[in-house]
């Protein structure tokens, strides 16, 4: 069967794009921009019904929102309730959404739901397709995990991010989601109260590994074809960890030394659970975050994690010092399946052999902040 | 009571200066959000603080405060202070 022609959802510190492929993933179509001069973190196509658009928007100067598209982005509408904290009690301060960083699709048995993570750290959930968003008490408001989030001066320059909003494809109820800084965190009851999964997990040097607000997970990923497993590329290396077991297992002890296991996406196979891409970074001295020697490359592992081969094949063999966001490499569905790279440098690469060779499908964009696939509904 | 708006806001109003009422700052928003609704939530935050990067300005005069009473013949001037590349 051939699979349906992906759509590329690209969105960059100014705009987003759309880059539609035709079956084979040779020819690419650029439409856009869309929002130009908003800061677009995500946009994401509802895999349940393979028409709605969600995009988290938010420009240098107002503040953050949600816009909702049923039409390929033609059209777009404003959510009427975005996902805000509630006002504080008087004499209280109050926290503010500075944008929404991630989006997920809520589970198939429950159309409309979604959920949101946010800079500060929040979760929000939707139920009326994106329109009106309520807060997560159950991790929001828990005393532990406030202190484990900290404040908007803690976590990443660009604020810290609660992401990789996980819903378990068996379970609407289980979910995961990532702190950085502050942990992966996992709930059985549909977000009512979530508990910390980080044994095994290495912190920064001298810092206390037993202290769930040291641990910074850049971006976690669930395999489809076997949802008790999950990877994770995190501040301190790449992880397994396949439930019940409570323990990550660093599986990037076995990239090469000279490119360590740094770096922020993590892609998994569609079908194959014993496979997965990152996209490792100089994580050395004061964190330059470019690709390691100025030579970009990707790593993928079919076994689990057990060994890791290198794929540049078409990328720039030297200075080349562009950086990949935690959320700008993708996977399609296609087989073989496609690999999506969005750069710093406005550049989104394609592979159409899993990562053997790889072709630049798009140039002079700007910074690119997210990368994700769909299919869109004919 | 007029209110001048600026150009990253003109996709919800549609016009450059619009009308709103109300006795102070705070209400004259509020206002302006039911003719152009998410309007006032890109300008002031969850809990009701002006953001960062926006002034707001009754007849030219600085303003910080939300409960700023408006007498009639006053007009409203948002500005969007913009900065960065």
């Amino acid at each position: 069967m051939v699979a349906p022609a992906p759509t590329v959802l690209v969105a960059t510190r100014k705009g987003a794009w759309l880059l539609h492929a035709d079956t084979t993933r040779r020819k690419w179509r650029l439409d856009g921009p869309h929002f130009l001069g908003h800061v677009i973190h995500h946009l994401v196509l509802d895999p349940r019904d393979r028409r709605t658009l969600l995009a988290a928007a938010k420009t240098g100067h107002l503040g953050p929102t949600i816009f909702r598209s049923t039409d390929r982005g033609r059209t777009w509408t404003e959510a009427s309730r975005p996902p805000a904290f509630p006002k504080a009690r008087r004499g209280e301060k109050g926290r503010v959404v500075d944008h929404t960083f991630w989006l997920t699709p809520g589970h198939p048995s429950e159309p409309g739901a979604w959920y949101a993570g946010t800079s500060p750290h929040g979760l929000f959930r939707s139920d009326d397709g994106g329109a009106t968003w309520e807060p997560v008490p159950g991790l929001n408001d828990d005393p532990r995990y406030r202190e484990w989030m900290g404040g908007a001066q803690d976590g990443t320059p660009d604020g810290p991010k609660l992401h990789s909003v996980i819903v378990d494809p068996r379970d609407p109820a289980h979910l995961y989601v990532g702190m950085s800084s502050g942990g992966v965190h996992e709930s059985v009851d549909g977000g009512r109260s979530f508990r910390p999964l980080v044994r095994g997990m290495e912190v920064v040097e001298g810092f206390d590994v037993a202290d769930v607000s040291f641990h910074d997970p850049h971006c976690v990923r669930i395999c489809p074809a076997r949802p008790d497993r999950l990877y994770q590329q995190n501040h301190c290396g790449i992880y397994r960890i396949d439930r019940p077991s409570e323990e990550w297992q660093r599986v990037g002890k076995a990239m090469p030394s000279s490119v360590g296991d740094i770096g922020f996406p993590m892609v998994v196979h569609p079908r194959d659970p014993d496979t997965a891409w990152v996209f490792p970074m100089d994580g050395t001295t004061v964190w330059p975050r470019t690709s390691p020697a100025g030579r970009p490359a990707a790593y993928v592992t079919r076994n689990a994690g057990r060994s890791w081969r290198r794929l540049d094949s078409g990328f720039p063999r030297r200075h080349a010092w562009w950086t990949v966001k935690r959320q700008a490499m993708a996977a399609d569905g296609g087989k073989p399946v496609g690999l999506y790279v969005g750069t710093t440098g406005g550049e989104l690469w394609a592979s159409r052999s899993e990562g053997r060779s790889w072709s630049c499908v798009a140039r002079h964009l700007p910074e690119i902040y997210a990368v994700e696939t769909g299919a869109f509904a004919r | 009571m007029k209110v001048l708006i600026p150009s990253p806001l003109r996709s919800y109003t549609g016009a450059a200066e619009v009308e709103a009422e109300g006795s102070t700052l705070g209400e004259v928003l509020a206002d302006l959000d039911r003719r152009h609704p998410g309007l006032r939530f890109r300008i002031v935050d969850e809990q009701d603080r002006m953001r960062p990067h926006v002034r707001f300005f009754v007849d030219g005069v600085q303003v910080f405060d939300l409960g700023r009473r408006l007498a009639a013949g006053e007009s409203v001037q948002i500005v969007q202070a913009l900065s960065g590349g």
